[in-house]
């Protein structure tokens, strides 16, 4: 079975996003071994070669994201994957990706940090990093998968995302995601949406830095790209200094994604419209917010949720769309304390938000600890 | 080799931003001499990469072809993505020596490892010259820099023996003051089929020269000449007679396997296993 075949099957979470890189078009992927992700680098080192695909371990993370690039120049969709560690190496070549519009998907499975931390244990504390990572001005676009299931789907969003808006994409996976078995269903592929960067006509010599997304040539088909890191026009030549061009081309390449924010936002909501206590939550987390939701309605409790999918841009609407209903908004987190700061930041004071966050060992937050916060939330009200 | 060599065929109508005397001149100049004496007459069939630095300027964007200008040291990776998924194209490395041999060091030494079929072309000046002239890995010892207002305690790094010591096909060390073998070494780099690398050292008369007493491009050129050893003669040297001598000549030159041999040998097997699933 070269291609990925339709049907139902029990895959890890890391296995389900290699092969969404294959259903996706991925047809190149450099790494460097780290766990929890190196499962990811394994199975598609298996599959990838049978799929026309290239598949090569680099000597390092900057190195990997560095082939990436590169293959993505060449016209091909191209990933890599990492954890926190190798994330951090990969900061300053998500910039040049940035600056230079070149699609591209990292996933970064979270684990336990700073630094070494808890290597094998699961953590939600790279939010900000997958934000702000890289130094100057940028706008990142970054997905959370909750579920095996997600793994896979959102995989196959991140590449259609980095061709639409020519940018790199993060899956912001973490170690429970990525390391769990369950049940996953393939949809037949005639059914996915799969997009493709947009090409130029041969006459084109504007390439980059426009307001919509510029057309993408590849290297070697004539058109004599000027790709750089430093500031540039839209032919892609230098202007080190120039104030006018820096704003222009910085402004564009963040408008080009803030514009479509309201597009990109991808979440699931519950009972959003008449809920006295919500809780916002993403990726492995969330998964503990199910049951605990479950068993507060069954105490008589008016709860809702927002699960988000995007993580940044941040969905801000929908996030104050909740804050007119609920008196309490609850954020579970395995970090102390990252999408706190943003729900905060979108419903201001209407509405108070409370942190429940807890780090090390890999422990999830229980739907009891979470139970136990919601129930002292609607005590205080 | 018909029509006559003339430089601005393979240029952008772009004012070049290099200071009076830069070697990377002569670099440029001999590069795509070796174009034109090896009959291409454009550049649709390469692609360029460069990192950050004054020699990563020579290919971006001045050179009518394809350029990646990409991150400081990161230049040979991008390269390497590139010639993975298209070995069909000419991927040619410009970078200085902070960039080549310092920040990206371990890329150059796992490209020459792997004898991928990329070439590279460092032009080692000695110096951090865009940032105003700091101590590099290639500096001579002893020698005063911004960095190292007492002189340089950090011995430098003989760039080439390590590259040909690492796998590379072909490696070789020139000035700029030889400027026919400078260039009949970037045809061989340019045919090679393995990884190739070129280093040219190389006159940076605005942050080094003139701080270690040599006013001007001539009179550095002069100093290569006084202190240039050609590789024969310092195979019978002993590394006290060398000491501080800039060693000249081709240090490996053998045809064999590349990366992408390997890779395509590979890649059938896993077609073989495709078609038994």
């Amino acid at each position: 079975m070269a291609k990925t075949q339709p049907g139902t099957f029990f895959w890890q979470g890391n296995q389900a996003c290699a092969e969404g890189a294959i259903v996706a078009g991925c047809r190149f992927f450099a790494g460097y071994p780290i766990t929890p992700a190196s499962e990811i680098f394994e199975h598609i080192a298996l599959r990838l070669p049978q799929n026309n695909g290239i598949v090569v371990q680099m000597e390092d993370e900057m190195a990997a994201l560095a082939a990436v690039i590169g293959a993505s120049w060449t016209g091909a969709k191209a990933m890599t994957a990492t954890s926190g560690p190798g994330f951090s190496l990969m900061q300053e070549l998500i910039g040049y990706a940035f600056m230079t519009e070149t699609p591209s998907v990292i996933v970064d499975v979270q684990r336990a940090g700073p630094s070494t931390g808890q290597a094998t244990k699961c953590s939600q504390g790279d939010v900000m990093q997958a934000r702000w990572g890289t130094h100057g001005d940028y706008m990142s676009l970054v997905l959370a998968p909750n579920s095996v299931q997600e793994m896979f789907e959102l995989t196959v969003q991140a590449f259609n995302l980095a061709e639409t808006y020519r940018t790199p994409v993060v899956l912001l996976a973490d170690e429970i995601v990525a390391h769990m078995r369950e049940g996953i269903t393939v949809p037949p592929l005639k059914q996915m949406t799969i997009a493709n960067r947009k090409r130029p006509n041969s006459t084109e010599t504007q390439f980059f830095g426009k307001k919509e997304v510029a057309p993408m040539p590849s290297v070697g088909e004539g058109f004599n790209v000027a790709v750089t890191g430093s500031t540039h026009d839209e032919q892609g030549h230098r202007f080190t200094a120039d104030p006018h061009v820096h704003k222009r081309l910085v402004e564009n390449l963040i408008e080009k994604i803030r514009s479509n924010a309201d597009r990109i936002a991808d979440y699931e909501t519950y009972n959003i419209d008449n809920c006295d206590v919500a809780v916002v939550s993403f990726g492995c987390t969330s998964r503990a917010m199910y049951e605990a939701v479950d068993h507060a309605e069954h105490r008589g409790i008016k709860i809702g949720f927002v699960r988000l999918k995007t993580i940044w841009p941040f969905p801000e609407k929908i996030v104050r769309s909740i804050a007119q209903e609920a008196h309490t908004i609850i954020v579970p987190e395995m970090n102390l304390g990252e999408i706190l700061y943003e729900v905060q930041r979108s419903v201001k004071d209407t509405t108070r938000v409370v942190p429940l966050n807890k780090i090390g060992g890999g422990e999830m937050i229980t739907p009891e600890e979470l139970l136990a916060e919601i129930e002292k939330s609607v005590k205080k009200s | 080799m018909t029509e006559p060599f003339t430089i601005r065929k393979y240029l952008r109508d772009l004012p070049l931003p290099f200071c009076k005397g830069c070697g990377c001149l002569t670099v440029m100049n001999c590069f795509l001499r070796a174009l034109h004496e090896l009959d291409y007459h454009d550049m649709r069939k390469f692609v360029f990469c460069s990192g950050i630095g004054c020699a990563a300027w020579i290919p971006s964007p001045y050179f009518k072809a394809d350029s990646i200008h990409a991150a400081h040291g990161r230049s040979i990776p991008v390269a390497t993505g590139i010639k993975l998924m298209r070995p069909d194209l000419n991927v040619i490395v410009f970078g200085g020596d902070g960039d080549i041999a310092g920040i990206g060091l371990s890329h150059l030494v796992h490209a020459a490892r792997r004898n991928i079929g990329i070439t590279v072309v460092m032009v080692n000046n000695m110096i951090y010259g865009m940032t105003g002239g700091q101590v590099a890995p290639t500096t001579p010892l002893g020698i005063k820099t911004t960095t190292t207002p007492y002189g340089s305690f950090d011995p430098p790094l003989d760039t080439t023996r390590l590259v040909a010591t690492a796998g590379a096909s072909y490696a070789a060390r020139w000035t700029t003051l030889h400027f026919e073998q400078l260039k009949d070494a970037m045809k061989t780099a340019v045919t090679t089929n393995g990884f190739a690398f070129i280093e040219a050292v190389s006159p940076c008369p605005t942050t080094f020269g003139r701080r270690i007493g040599l006013k001007d491009a001539a009179e550095m050129l002069r100093w290569f000449k006084q202190n240039t050893t050609l590789k024969e003669k310092a195979n019978e040297m002993t590394e006290t007679e060398l000491a501080n001598r800039i060693v000249v000549g081709k240090f490996a030159h053998t045809e064999k396997r590349t990366f992408t041999d390997h890779l395509q040998e590979t890649l059938k097997k896993a077609e073989k296993a495709a078609r038994k699933n």
